[in-house]
Formats: C-alpha cells, sequence, structure tokens
C-alpha cells in the first residue's frame, strides 16, 4: 500500500501542521519543567519566585492543553481519513478548525507571556485551572475558547466524514478507528459544556468589566466538570495507539475488536459524571455527591483495567507469531530494540502504577492526606507525562514516516531517547509522591518553611535531589527527541524515499462479531447525560442557590507582574520583543518547512 | 460476541476490585466516621466576614489577637480568614486533648488550610466556610500551609497550630479566653 502521504497529500498536510504546532508546544512547555524543579527545590534560582507561577501556567497549558490536543487533532485525522479510506470532505474547512485552533493557542501563549514583563498589563498568570477570583487577561480566555471551538469543528469534520461514507457503506460496522474517533469527540462535546459556560457566561464578561463578581465555587466545580474528563481526551488518543498500532508492531493483531468498542463506549458514558473527585475537600458541596463522583471515579476503572488485558493479550500475541514461547519467556522475543515499542511498552508500565495512585486519589477519605500534595502531580506525571507523553514520541518512530515519506533518522537514537525518558520519569514521579506522603505541597515556589516536612523512606533533601536529577535527563531526552524529530521530519542524511507502507492488520477477533448496539451513539450519549444531570443538577442548583449566580460580590484579584530575570521595563520589553519577532520568524519558517 | 474464557475472569475479578474499593471508601465514612468537609459551614459574604454570626468579634485582617473561643470544658472553635498571603490569626494555641472545631473563610481568592501531617486538610474558597472538627491528644506544634495557588507570595502563606500541655495552658493562656457565651456566638 502507498505511504499516507502520497495517498492522501492534502490530508498528511494537515496532519503534519498539528503535529508541527503540537511539538512546538512539547518544545517550550517542556523547557520551563527544568527552569521550575530546579527553582523548586532551590539548586538552581534564575528568576524570582514570583515568576514561577508565570512559568508553571506556561508549562501547564503548553504540556496539557496544546501538546496534547494539538497532536489528538493530526493524529485523529489520520485516523479518520485512514480508516474510511476517504479523503476530507472539504480541506478549507479542515484547515478552518486547524487554524482557529492556531489562533487561540496564540492568543492564550501571548496572554501568558505577557506575565513576564511589566510593559504590558497584559498576564494570565492563573494556572492551568484559572480558578477565579484570581483573574487574567480577557485575551487567555478568548484564545481559550477559539481553540475549543476548533476542536468542536474538528470533530464536525470527522462526524460528516463518516455520514457521507456510511451513507455510501449501508449496513457496514465502523471501522474501529473512526469509532474511536467519534466515541471520543462525542465524550468531549458533553465535557466542554463546563468549562465554555465558565469562561463564556461568567469569566470573560467578568474580565471585561460587564459584570463585576463571580461565584467562585460555581466557576470551579464548572471547571472540573471539564477537567476530569480532559485527561480522557489525553488518554483516548493513546488507548487507541495501544489498541491498533501496538500489537501491530509486536508482530500481532488486536486481540478483540468489540472489547476495544466496548471501552470506549464505557468511557464515553462514564468520564463526565466524576469531576466533583477533585472537589473532596471544598465546602459548599454535600458529603452524599462526593461519594457519588468516587464510586462513579471506581467505575472508571473498568475500561482501563479491560485495556490492560486486551493490551498484554494482543503484544503476547504478538510475541507467539513471532516465535516466542512459555508463560514469560515469549516477553523475550518482542522488538525490544524498536523504540515505538519499547516507549509505549514503559509507558504502559508506568500507567499501572499511574492506576495505583489514581486509586489512592479517587478514595475520598484517603484523599485528605493527599490532596493538593506533591502526591498530585506525581501521579499526574506518569498518566499524562508518561503514559501520554511517552506513547506520543515513541509513536512517532512509527508514526512520521507515514506523514512525511521520510525514513527514522535512527531507532538506536531514539531507543535511547525513550529509555532516558522512562528512567528520568521513574525517579522524578517517585520522589514526588513520596514527598507529597510527607506533606510538601504542590504549586509553590519555594516548600521551605518555619517547619520540616517529614520524608517517607529517604529525607526531603534526598528525594528533592532524586526530583532534580529526574528534571535534568527528561530534559536531556526532551533534546534527544527534538534533534531525532528534526533530522527525521525532514529527512535530513538520508537520499531514501519511503513508498510504501503496512495496512493495520485485523483483529484477531472482527468487527463482525462486535454486538449492533454499540454503534448506537444517540443511546451512550443518552446515558452520559443522565449521568451527568443525575450527579451535576443538585450540587450546582444548591451552589447557585446558595451562594448566588454571581456570588457574593467577588472582585477579581490579578496575580501582581513580576519581570523575569530582574529586568524590567524598557529594556526587557525590547528584549522580548526581539527574541518575540525571532521565535515568530523560526515557528512560520518550521511551519513553512513542514507544507514544503 | 465473542468474549474468550480468561477475559471474563478478569472482568469478574476487576468488577470485585471496584466493588471493594467502594466499599472501603463506605466504610471510612460510616464505620471509621472519617467525615467529609461538606456544605455545613453555609455562606458568608467575602466583604463583611466579621458580621457574620460564626464570625461576630472576630477582628479581621488587621492585628488579630483572637485565638480560639471555648464552647466547653474540652470543645474549642478557632474562626480564621484567609487572605493572600497570611492566615489571620496565624497562630492558635490550644491545650492537649481538646477537640478544635475549625471555620475558615476567605477574604479575596481561594487558598486551602492544611494542617501539615494530619488529616485537617480543606479548601478554603470566598463566599464558603469550611466548618472542620478535629482532636489533638498530644502537645506538638503543627506547621500549616495554604497548599492553593492564591498569588505570587503564595509560598509565603503559612501558619501554626500549637498545642500545648494542660498546665502550660493553664499558666499561660487561660486569663484571655474567652467563653462562647461571652462572645454571643449563636451556639
Amino acid at each position: 500500500m502507498g505511504v499516507f502521504a502520497d495517498r492522501y497529500p492534502d490530508e498528511a498536510k494537515v496532519v503534519r501542521a498539528a503535529l508541527a504546532s503540537s511539538f512546538l508546544a512539547l518544545l517550550i512547555g517542556g523547557a520551563m519543567g527544568p527552569l521550575q524543579t530546579l527553582h523548586r527545590i532551590d539548586y538552581l534560582r534564575i528568576m524570582p519566585s514570583e515568576s514561577y507561577y508565570t512559568v508553571l501556567t506556561l508549562h501547564g497549558v503548553a504540556l496539557v492543553i496544546l501538546f496534547t490536543i494539538f497532536f489528538l487533532v493530526g493524529f485523529y485525522q489520520w485516523a479518520v481519513t485512514d480508516s474510511l479510506d476517504r479523503p476530507a470532505e472539504d480541506i478549507r474547512f479542515t484547515w478552518l478548525w486547524y487554524g482557529l485552533m492556531s489562533l487561540g493557542a496564540l492568543m492564550a501563549s501571548l496572554a501568558i507571556l505577557g506575565g513576564f514583563t511589566d510593559a504590558t498589563d497584559i498576564s494570565a498568570s492563573v494556572l492551568f485551572t484559572f480558578y477565579a477570583p484570581l483573574e487574567a487577561h480577557w485575551l487567555f480566555y478568548v484564545g481559550l475558547t477559539t481553540f475549543i471551538i476548533g476542536t468542536w469543528l474538528a470533530g464536525a469534520d470527522w462526524f460528516r466524514s463518516w455520514w457521507n461514507w456510511k451513507k455510501e457503506n449501508k449496513g457496514e460496522k465502523t471501522p474501529l478507528r473512526t469509532f474511536m474517533v467519534l466515541t471520543t469527540m462525542l465524550m468531549w462535546y458533553l465535557a466542554t459544556i463546563g468549562v465554555a459556560s465558565a469562561v463564556l457566561f461568567f469569566l470573560l464578561p467578568w474580565s471585561l468589566g460587564i459584570v463585576d463578581s463571580v461565584n467562585p465555587l460555581l466557576t470551579r466545580t464548572l471547571f472540573w466538570y471539564f477537567g476530569h474528563p480532559v485527561v480522557y481526551f489525553w488518554l483516548l488518543p493513546v488507548y487507541m495507539i495501544w489498541y491498533v498500532i501496538l500489537p501491530q508492531i509486536a508482530g500481532g493483531r488486536l486481540f478483540s475488536d468489540a472489547l476495544a468498542r466496548i471501552v470506549f463506549v464505557l468511557f464515553l458514558v462514564l468520564s463526565v459524571p466524576v469531576g466533583i473527585h477533585h472537589q473532596y475537600l471544598d465546602p459548599g458541596i454535600a458529603e452524599g455527591f462526593k461519594f457519588l463522583s468516587a464510586s462513579n471515579t471506581m467505575f472508571l476503572l473498568l475500561p482501563s483495567l479491560l485495556t490492560a488485558f486486551t493490551v498484554v493479550a494482543s503484544i503476547e500475541h504478538g510475541a507467539r507469531q513471532r516465535g516466542g514461547e512459555g508463560y514469560f519467556r515469549w516477553l523475550t522475543v518482542l522488538p525490544w530494540r524498536n523504540p515505538a515499542f519499547t516507549g509505549m511498552a514503559l509507558a504502559g508500565l508506568m500507567f499501572a502504577a499511574a492506576g495505583f495512585s489514581g486509586m489512592v486519589n479517587a478514595g475520598m477519605n484517603l484523599n485528605y492526606l493527599v490532596h493538593n500534595t506533591m502526591w498530585v502531580p506525581g501521579h499526574f506525571h506518569l498518566t499524562v507525562g508518561t503514559a501520554v507523553a511517552l506513547t506520543i514520541m515513541a509513536v512517532t518512530y512509527w508514526f512520521l514516516p507515514r506523514i512525511t515519506g521520510n525514513p527514522i533518522f535512527s531507532m538506536r537514537l531514539g531507543l535511547v531517547q525513550v529509555l532516558t525518558w522512562f528512567v528520568g520519569m521513574v525517579l522524578m514521579s517517585n520522589a514526588m509522591h513520596r514527598v507529597g506522603v510527607g506533606g510538601e505541597p504542590r504549586r509553590t515556589a519555594d516548600p521551605f518553611y518555619d517547619f520540616e516536612f517529614e520524608g517517607v523512606i529517604g529525607s526531603i533533601g534526598e528525594l528533592h535531589l532524586q526530583i532534580g536529577l529526574g528534571a535534568l535527563i527528561l530534559t536531556l531526552s526532551l533534546v534527544l527527541f527534538f534533534i531525532h524529530l528534526i533530522f527525521s521530519w525532514f529527512g535530513i542524511s538520508s537520499t531514501t524515499k519511503i513508498t510504501s507502507e503496512a495496512a493495520i492488520r485485523k483483529p484477531l477477533s472482527g468487527k463482525e462479531h462486535a454486538p449492533a448496539v454499540l454503534e448506537n451513539f444517540r443511546l451512550w450519549v443518552a446515558i452520559a447525560a443522565v449521568l451527568i444531570v443525575l450527579v451535576y443538577t443538585i450540587p450546582i442548583a444548591s451552589i447557585i442557590v446558595d451562594g448566588g449566580l454571581f456570588g457574593p460580590d467577588v472582585a477579581p484579584v490579578r496575580p501582581d507582574h513580576a519581570p523575569l530575570f530582574g529586568l524590567s521595563g524598557l529594556s526587557l520589553s525590547t528584549e522580548w520583543l526581539v527574541a518575540g519577532a525571532a521565535g515568530a520568524v523560526g515557528a512560520i519558517a518550521a511551519i513553512a518547512g513542514v507544507l514544503r | 460476541m465473542e468474549i474468550h474464557k480468561y477475559e471474563k475472569i478478569w472482568f469478574a475479578a476487576a468488577l470485585v476490585m471496584v466493588v471493594l474499593f467502594i466499599s472501603s471508601v463506605a466504610y471510612g465514612a460510616v464505620g471509621a466516621g472519617i467525615q467529609m468537609v461538606d456544605d455545613e459551614g453555609g455562606e458568608i459574604n467575602p466583604n463583611e466576614i466579621g458580621e457574620h454570626p460564626k464570625f461576630e468579634g472576630f477582628q479581621d485582617v488587621a492585628g488579630t489577637e483572637a485565638s480560639v473561643t471555648q464552647v466547653n470544658e474540652s470543645h474549642y472553635e478557632a474562626q480564621i480568614q484567609a487572605n493572600h498571603p497570611n492566615f489571620f490569626p496565624g497562630e492558635i494555641t490550644i491545650p492537649e486533648g481538646s477537640t478544635v472545631t475549625f471555620y475558615i473563610t476567605a477574604g479575596d481568592v481561594i487558598h486551602s488550610y492544611d494542617i501539615v501531617g494530619t488529616n485537617v486538610n480543606t479548601m478554603v474558597i470566598p463566599g464558603q466556610i469550611a466548618e472542620i472538627t478535629a482532636e489533638f491528644e498530644e502537645p506538638k506544634e503543627y506547621g500549616v500551609i495554604c497548599t492553593e495557588y492564591c498569588g505570587e507570595l503564595h509560598h509565603e502563606m503559612e501558619g501554626k497550630v500549637n498545642v500545648v500541655s494542660q498546665e502550660e495552658w493553664d499558666e499561660n493562656y487561660t486569663d484571655d479566653l474567652i467563653t462562647i457565651d461571652e462572645r454571643g456566638g449563636d451556639n
């Protein structure tokens, strides 16, 4: 079969553009990582502590919103086009949603970057959660909204393709990859209602001075209505990779098509009515509703445990196809030298560990001990920081040739890259969990107080060393990733072109075995909506009745500006202008190169 | 639909595990009696904290010496207001073996009140009163921190809960102690 880039050159361009945006965000967000880690543990402080929070906002927004979601839209565009074997309905519409997302990303990023200089009053040092009454410049909210509208249109684009495909293929079951895309997007439509209403009805009018008060508990609850399902928006493309691509690389095929579909349906149904588990310690929400969220959250373990089974079974099948034998000896014949395989396998392993720390977070009463401690970022650096990020990096070694037509620069370098990420994250995340159990808070520039935290197995000092070391190894891994990415992407030092690719193999138990009811999206959305209504109506109604729709006269608070590196005023703004202009030129050049 | 035998076993085991987890949370809430922070505390206007019955007589922000109010023999109440980057009062002192009910609210943005090393840990949200009750058995000095980012000086926000021995309490702290009747609270 011809390579995707040749079969669908126009679609491949969009996929490349989305991936370029994604990796640019990874570069920017990733660069903030060591800066804040070394500041936090007081090894290297090159900025005032006030700037830490601006750096942290950039780290969070760039990585968990821009990096993950830009990758998702690029990858999903490929999945839909390739699995339906059908071009985009109207490529101008496809560019429209990509353009809106980019514009939104640019606005939100500029708003955050404004916090580094006092030459402008634009700033958004409000972290990824932007809890009111902390206030960002309206540019930040407008940017986020534009970005999300772009993702909505992307979903509409894919649904349109699917509808037209269905008309031409009456009675046929939707191909697995498209099925996964559609269920993910339905979940996303339900989830983004929360953040869209928080921003459009409350935060944006408030930041523009149209209304002068908000109800902080209400906007916070609406944020978490979106804030938990968004993690499945990061995760579901990765699940698709584990289900569809990982068995392929292992030399086998997916175990069961039907089970994969059931898992995605379970995520559609259960992802949203759980957000209150981020608010176990909030006053103003009755205990019963916290318990309800805790139970729903525990049920969300089911699709992940099913995934663990199916993925391991598929890999084992692959190994046996390659001649593997015995209870565990089959593990040795797997393609461990392939960074795509090894990266994904290690990401899956770390995700299992993350599952356990997640169960602690979800345990309502146990949560008292770890809430807002370093345990929590320790947990999500395993989930989004490894299960998602490492899988995305690993799949690049498989995916890139298909969308660029250029071969991978060096599998060996790739292997070193995924291994260093794994080692770095084992060190960092392990130590973060442990200082968290000792009580050290997250989201702070300077966790050194008048009293001492007591470390768990190892002193806080030793654990800080481990965190710093882990962060540096992760940074190294990121540098290797980008060197490799650039060489592979542009085919530097390679004269050959890839002209054919292997088709995705059919599952052992194929889609003909999947019950037809799974395709009844209306039913699943209806069930999801009923669950959401059950879990959220009364808490939100009581928050509004008790505290008022716009709250009790709560004024916005803008965190103070803190010019970076102690520079300020005109000199800084000039430098930033120059740096910004250089960056923009570089970005344009890079995009031009991508689209060449 | 074809489901492999091992897959069925795995699914059943996973389901049992989920049920066990939910039971353990339920046991913690009902059996062990671990109460969650909830909507008991009620609402408050963040601009008029001193006028709320629970905070009556509470001297906010500017110089608070007031520490705790005695409800009965071993039960005390503490009112705390969080304002970036301070808690008011920053330090409270109580005798060993006492039960303390905290009423905590915020005058500006979202904070938290976390007595490090204990399960006294709650979000503090403007407009809401977080109510949390805890027992302090032994004399010990506890650090208190705000664990929610609240502004550029968030990392400087800390306080103290001082649990002193009965002798020290009787000697140094009982003179200015107000009782719930004197304060005219609504209890």
